[in-house]
């Protein structure tokens, strides 16, 4: 097996980059009002489809038929394709796509391409790649655009350029791009937009080469999909005369009439419309109409791997909504560059580990980057159970590292010894208190720790630890007055009494319950 | 054809896919609506209620809307075109369409093939019809037939006109696909005037499809 490479592993372990990325207020705001506004559009979109359930149950069984007849849906698409005229290649990883693409172009002679924003061609690094082959990739997707132009990464699937504001994207525009009109540049998104669109029409009338993805493979007809707003996908599909498709292995639908739940279920979870503007379809080469040469790169860069897993193949019926971004609190607030991959948020929490395998950069981390609150799943059209997904891979982390000593096994062992025995047990309890007792002097009212010394510093590195109790329940109970004329029996009571909860009257319970998310 | 020189990946990614995937067979549900939302074609009250659903739709994206009779179809267009000095036109829009209009019709095929710069004049619009129109999602799909043409006409140009006749309503998007005469044509799925909402999310109107999308239903 050969693991997926490219654009998807994380550099730094998530933990370290969310807390580079927390510091950026600018980003937080933009962040929470992109989020909040796709999510309710979603919603509402969503509620006025009555059999929505229907769909995502038929859109998920769909996928996974594909996955289990996968070989012999990639033959079908392979043989209907190339009947119509399209040339097919297969790619195992991400250098090898990226050679078959830059391969491709050099035949043409062109050192410029036009470009649909494609989570494919991301992945796989091709912007990259050909600049490195000497051939400028032109990305015209606005968003997309904006973060070439700014030599930064996309930071959401689907608005890749949501952590800059109208007047960051001028200033942008302003100094990078090329024939812009700075003076009468304003950062109105309508004038941006007209700036872009003059920008790109020169590159679309003059370019000879596209590439695009597909949002889906149609193994029935050999009939590509994308799916998009502006019409720069449009254009790229239609005005050159070469178009080179980079289509992930598990894009496969079986049938033409697949479609009528995928196009349902895609808009209204990904941009919170009816129907996206534009969706072109097409299939080999049609004379007279759209490019004389089609080229199909299927590339695998990892899905095999992942299908291998039982528990984990369910993250390849992904279609790239990107609604699981919009409603995760993790995500809403360290945004997608803490990620480390071209999938962010909880798809590329699951994604990229499966993808490259767990060793891969800090990639083992990012199943952690979620509080498996599990909005994702209900929010995700194909029904994939990522929370479920989370709690896998993180087991399958600790298996693989068990026998090795940890920190955190130490302490399990130790407290499993403590809490085995009572008299043990209440002497921890005790100890502990008394241990605390002068941090209670200079923690305040929340009776809460924020750092504690090695090695429990790893619990805190996230979170604030709880002190003990000043007195326990058991101590509370005994000591107490019991009211006149009742016939209370303190013994019974106190057999239930669980030293976890005791002291913790009504007045504090709802501070406690606040930090520990 | 598949390149011989990359035969091995295939074979590989094949057989990596036959040794990984799942064996047990999937059954398909499919407990969605196929059938039209608002009743059947023939039902002239549904039949209403769709033509509205559909109108609502299309302005909600900010597409103009018109409504004409079959035999005033030629007024509606020479009023609708009433600013524009050419009209662009795939070579199956009927003469009769535009009997009326006064401007310069320009038919692509004829003599040749209209260019893409050509496409490109400023102030010219395309008139076409469509495939189907989908009332639930507010969408017009083009197949390339005689009425609607190549993709690039109803592209480059920044105004498309777009005729719609009510026999060619559906309910919902499973309907309007199995209309299609032949899915292996280009197809494209119009909803709305080109937008997008990069900026703030804030939407604007028209990046690189036409800006102005007008929509004429011929018929009761």
């Amino acid at each position: 097996m050969t693991r997926g490479t490219g654009n998807i592993v994380a550099p730094l372990p998530f933990p370290t980059a969310a807390r580079r990325e927390l510091a950026d207020g600018q980003l937080r705001a933009n962040l929470r009002r992109a989020t909040h506004t796709i999510r309710d559009k979603r919603l509402r979109l969503v509620g006025e489809v009555p059999d929505w359930e229907a769909l995502r149950r038929s859109g998920a069984a769909i996928k996974d038929d594909v996955l289990a007849r996968l070989p012999e849906l990639l033959e079908q698409f392979e043989a209907a394709a190339t009947t119509a005229g399209a040339t097919v290649h297969w790619a195992r990883d991400a250098a090898e796509a990226c050679a078959v693409v830059t391969g491709l172009v050099r035949q043409t002679g062109s050192t410029e391409v036009v470009k649909v924003k494609s989570m494919a061609t991301q992945e796989i690094g091709l912007n990259e790649a050909l600049a490195e082959a000497g051939i400028a990739a032109v990305e015209t997707d606005l968003a997309e655009l904006i973060v070439q132009l700014a030599d930064d990464t996309p930071s959401h699937i689907l608005v890749p350029a949501i952590h800059y504001n109208r007047r960051q994207i001028r200033e942008i525009f302003a100094s990078r791009m090329p024939g812009v009109d700075v003076d009468s540049l304003t950062d109105e998104p309508a004038a941006l937009a007209e700036a872009a669109r003059r920008h790109l029409r020169a590159k679309f009338l003059s370019a000879r080469v596209a590439i695009s993805g597909a949002n889906f493979a149609i193994a029935e007809t050999g009939t590509l999909v994308v799916v998009e707003s502006e019409g720069n996908g449009r254009m790229c599909l239609t005005l050159p005369g070469t178009l080179i498709s980079v289509v992930g292995v598990e894009k496969l639908l079986p049938t033409f009439r697949d479609l009528e739940v995928f196009l349902q279920l895609l808009p209204r979870s990904s941009t919170g419309e009816r129907m996206n503007p534009y969706t072109s379809l097409w299939t080999g080469v049609t004379p007279g109409d759209g490019p004389e040469t089609v080229h199909i790169v299927l590339v695998d860069n990892g899905r095999t791997e992942t299908l291998a897993d039982p528990v984990g193949r369910q993250a390849l019926r992904c279609i790239r909504c990107s609604a699981c971004l919009n409603v995760c609190p993790v995500y809403e607030r360290v945004g997608g560059h803490a990620y480390g991959s071209v999938y962010p948020g909880p798809i590329g929490a699951i994604l990229s580990p499966q993808l490259t395998g767990p060793d891969a950069g800090a990639n083992r981390t990012l199943p952690y980057a979620s509080t498996l609150c599990g909005a994702c799943f209900d929010a995700c059209p194909v029904r994939i159970d990522i929370p479920q997904v989370l709690v896998h891979l993180r087991q399958r982390g600790v298996d693989a590292r068990r026998g090795r000593p940890s920190a955190e096994r130490t302490a399990m062992r130790t407290l499993s010894w403590v809490m085995r025995d009572r008299r043990r047990y209440t002497a921890a309890l005790r100890a502990a208190r008394r241990g605390s007792a002068p941090l209670r002097w200079t923690t305040g009212r929340r009776g809460q720790v924020r750092r504690l010394p090695w090695p429990l510093s790893a619990w805190t590195a996230s979170r604030d630890a709880p002190l003990p109790a000043a007195e326990t329940f058991r101590d509370w109970w005994a000591g107490r007055t019991p009211p006149a004329g009742r016939d209370d029996t303190p013994g019974r009571t106190s057999a239930t009494g669980d030293d976890n909860t005791a002291g913790r009257g009504p007045v504090t319970a709802g501070e406690d319950d606040r930090d520990h998310g | 054809m598949t390149t011989a020189s990359h035969g091995s990946a295939r074979d590989e990614v094949l057989a990596r896919i036959r040794a990984a995937r799942p064996t047990e067979p999937v059954r398909v549900p499919r407990e969605y609506r196929t059938a039209p939302a608002t009743g059947t074609p023939d039902d002239a009250q549904s039949g209403r209620r769709r033509l509205e659903l559909l109108v609502d739709r299309l302005v909600d994206y900010r597409a103009t809307v018109r409504r004409s009779e079959p035999d005033g179809v030629a007024e509606a267009l020479a009023e609708l075109l009433a600013e524009v000095p050419t009209v662009v036109v795939p070579e199956g829009v009927p003469a009769s369409w535009l009997s009326t209009y006064p401007g310069g019709i320009r038919r692509d095929g004829d003599p040749g093939p209209l260019t893409v710069t050509d496409l490109d004049a400023p102030g010219l619009a395309v008139l076409t019809g469509c495939a189907v129109a989908i009332a639930e999602t507010g969408t017009l799909i083009l197949d390339g037939g005689p009425d609607q043409g190549r993709r690039l006409l109803t592209l480059v140009p920044d105004h498309h006109v777009c005729v719609v006749r009510t026999d060619q309503v559906v309910g919902g998007l499973p309907e309007a696909l199995a209309r299609l005469a032949d899915p292996t044509r280009p197809l494209t799925l119009v909803s709305g005037p080109s937008a997008t909402s990069d900026i703030e999310l804030d939407r604007v109107e028209g990046v690189h499809g036409p800006r102005r999308l007008e929509v004429l239903i011929v018929g009761g």
